[in-house]
């Protein structure tokens, strides 16, 4: 749940999503929802040389079970707040 | 749009699969539901390879399990009517790895 209510809060900002088959697409993030699957507006692929099968792809949804990685730009993360919201999540309140 | 990335706004458009063991199918989304099952109508296989270019094999109405599924995006038919598929040469995306 945590991590649900913290992806909603970077929606519009540019994450790069690094998927199990080593794709790495680029994009501003639309929307998440309970099962971590990702929509992205305005995709680029990290190496379209390497991989243009999703040349003419610009909104994709990626499902959340084939997620490795998301890169999150630095501004938009608050290190001190998630580490206070997982503490308390561990210690289970 | 309100709630998550549903799949909705993309029924009725034309869609490019991307699939665990990497295969990309497009077709158009006539379905789908929690699971990311999918049903795609008129829907064709694109088959990249390095030693020849992209082959297209028709594969008419097809389902898929959300199981395999890694990518759904929406094919711009515009760019797509640039490319030129046949002469485009690339490796085989890599099967997922969990």
């Amino acid at each position: 749940m945590l991590f649900f209510s913290y992806f909603k809060e970077l929606v519009g900002r540019e994450v790069t999503v690094e998927l199990k088959n080593d794709l790495a697409i680029k994009g501003t993030l639309h929307s998440v929802d309970q099962y971590l699957n990702i929509k992205l507006e305005n995709t680029r692929v990290v190496d379209q040389d390497k991989y243009p099968h999703m040349l003419s792809v610009r909104n994709c949804f990626i499902r959340g079970s084939v997620v490795r990685y998301v890169q999150l730009p630095p501004e938009g993360v608050d290190v001190e707040l998630l580490h206070d919201a997982t503490r308390r999540e561990a210690r289970g309140g | 749009m309100s709630g998550g990335p549903g799949l909705e706004t993309l029924v009725d458009q034309t869609i490019s699969v991307i699939t665990n063991d990497g295969r990309n199918i497009v077709g158009v989304l006539k379905g789908f539901d929690q699971a990311t099952n999918i049903i795609l109508d008129e829907s064709h296989e694109r088959v990249f390879s390095t030693k020849e270019g992209v082959q297209q094999l028709v594969l008419g109405l097809y389902i898929i399990r959300g199981d395999n599924i890694s990518i759904v995006g929406e094919l711009d038919e515009e760019i797509d009517s640039t490319l030129d598929w046949s002469k485009m040469r690339a490796h085989p995306l890599k099967p997922v790895i969990h």
